[in-house]
């Protein structure tokens, strides 16, 4: 029978929630890491007993453990995140410079094809590889170095690197986003990158349509169509239909066009989901209720998903990477909420029940389809 | 408090006592002996942990400058030797191993 294992990491600690395709009954295991920070844990697509996952504290740094038996046991692998040369400099808050400095690892992507290659994306932006399990890692330096670096800046969160999304068929091209430097590509497997910005607007930077700077805050492709990207950024929704060359609004009726994670259904390209959020500086939902949004033709034209998730006092925030969909032959959608509670549509978003209502502050879920 | 002479090239047994995390990392339970040749320092009993217990590079001290974590405070003797040199003696009774070297989280939880 087939199923799902859902991977929550939390402000203290990571959870393993696994159902069988009904998805309705569920077994929760964890915490694991117990007090730590787990920003992002996710499986490999080539291997899926072998999951990653950021363990990380102000206290302590970073540490990066692996599972090769689907999270029922996990061994410590590398640590060391050692930028590649002189790290350079980058913009701090009120402009000033200030050296790159690592922090934490906020991304784990493992390979579309390889179980011992998994990409990294880290606190001061930058991108890192491993070949070997997660053992060691190289910086992609040609990100970091890129001629545009020294004037990126960080978002509220930090200066992050918290999107990595592999085409499915071309291992040499790779999109990032970086909080709040922007969207970019590379065609060479990491050497050189392009900064794929064009058609974004921030009133947040001197120049609104830059080349960067911009506050991109999650990036979602459907695998069968990799030329088109789906963008949550600080303000804004936005799609491209060409590789990120160039960028169009769709935040259409959206009740504020402000939010973190954005997702697209497991088989329809063009049905999209975000969960807007009041801000720039609430970042709880419009009128306390807690909905989704779908979109069925790409973007524009957006319905709220309301049934089974709280529509009175609520006033928690969904983070970026704590969004997923599964592939089971009925979508399902999951997303997890700073208050702890991890919710479930496995009708597409029709409508949605909570798996777990008191986990630590969720930052990040990743969902497996296991058949 | 007197401390060893910084010329010693006797071998010490150091009790190193590790915040819960830590220990957890290492994997051990209790404190941490290590053994140290030469001059009893903040950095060389850090340099023989981090050796004896490779998980806990970056851990206490930055991977690259080896300078101690902002969030991770050094006590032994009911003494803070978080400021001192990496390189001063440490305590003449952490040196005899009378008494621990405290590897501590700061007390930032609220």
């Amino acid at each position: 029978m087939s199923g799902v294992r859902v991977l929550v990491g939390t402000r203290k600690g990571a959870f393993v929630l696994t159902a069988d395709e009904r998805r309705t009954q569920w077994q929760v295991d964890g915490p694991h890491f117990a007090g730590w920070e787990i920003y992002h844990l996710k499986g490999s697509p080539a291997d899926p007993d072998r999951i990653f996952a950021s363990q990380t504290s102000g206290w302590f740094g970073q540490v990066v453990q692996r599972s090769d038996d689907g999270g029922a046991t996990w061994r410590q692998v590398g640590g060391d995140f050692t930028y590649d040369g002189v790290p350079g400099q980058h913009q701090w808050y009120d402009g000033s410079l200030r050296p790159w400095e690592f922090t934490r690892v906020w991304h784990l992507e493992p390979s579309l094809t390889e179980p011992d290659t998994v990409y990294a994306g880290v606190e001061d932006a930058a991108l890192f590889r491993s070949t070997d399990g997660g053992e060691s890692w190289q910086e992609l330096s040609g990100l970091r170095e890129h001629r545009t670096g020294p004037s990126w800046q960080p978002g509220a969160g930090g200066m992050c690197l918290h999107t990595i999304l592999a085409h499915p068929t071309d291992d040499q091209r790779l999109y990032v986003a970086i909080s709040a430097a922007g969207a970019f590509r590379t065609d060479d497997g990491g050497k050189t990158w392009l900064p794929i910005n064009k058609g974004l607007r921030s009133g947040e930077i001197p120049d609104t349509d830059a080349e960067v700077g911009h506050c991109v805050h999650r990036i979602a492709m459907h695998s069968s169509r990799p030329d088109t990207l789906f963008m949550q950024k600080h303000w804004d929704v936005m799609r491209s239909d060409d590789a990120g060359d160039s960028w169009h609004e769709v935040s259409g009726n959206l009740p504020t066009d402000f939010g973190f994670p954005i997702d697209v259904h497991a088989h329809e390209p063009e049905t999209v989901y975000v969960v807007p959020i009041k801000s720039d500086s609430e970042h709880f939902p419009p009128d306390g209720r807690l909905r989704v949004y779908r979109s069925r033709t790409g973007g524009d034209e957006w319905e709220a998903l309301t049934e089974g998730l709280p529509q009175r006092d609520c006033y928690v925030n969904v983070l970026r990477d704590a969004m997923a969909v599964d592939s089971l032959d009925s979508c399902g959608v999951y997303l997890g909420t700073t208050g702890g509670q991890v919710y479930v549509s496995a009708d597409s978003g029709d409508s949605w029940a909570p798996i777990v209502r008191d986990l630590p502050a969720v930052l990040s879920v990743e969902v497996q389809t296991l058949r | 408090m007197s401390t060893a002479e910084t010329t010693d090239d006797g071998v010490h047994t150091v009790r190193i006592v590790l915040p819960a995390h830590l220990r957890t990392i290492a994997g051990v339970a209790g404190e941490v002996p290590v053994t140290v040749q030469g001059p009893v320092t903040t950095r060389s009993v850090l340099d023989v942990l981090e050796t004896d217990h490779p998980r806990l590079a970056g851990t206490i001290r930055d991977r690259q400058t080896q300078r101690r974590r902002a969030f991770v405070r050094f006590f032994a003797c009911e003494r803070d030797l978080s400021q001192d040199e990496p390189d001063a003696p440490l305590p003449d009774a952490v040196v005899q191993g009378t008494e621990p070297f405290l590897v501590v989280g700061a007390m930032a939880g609220g």
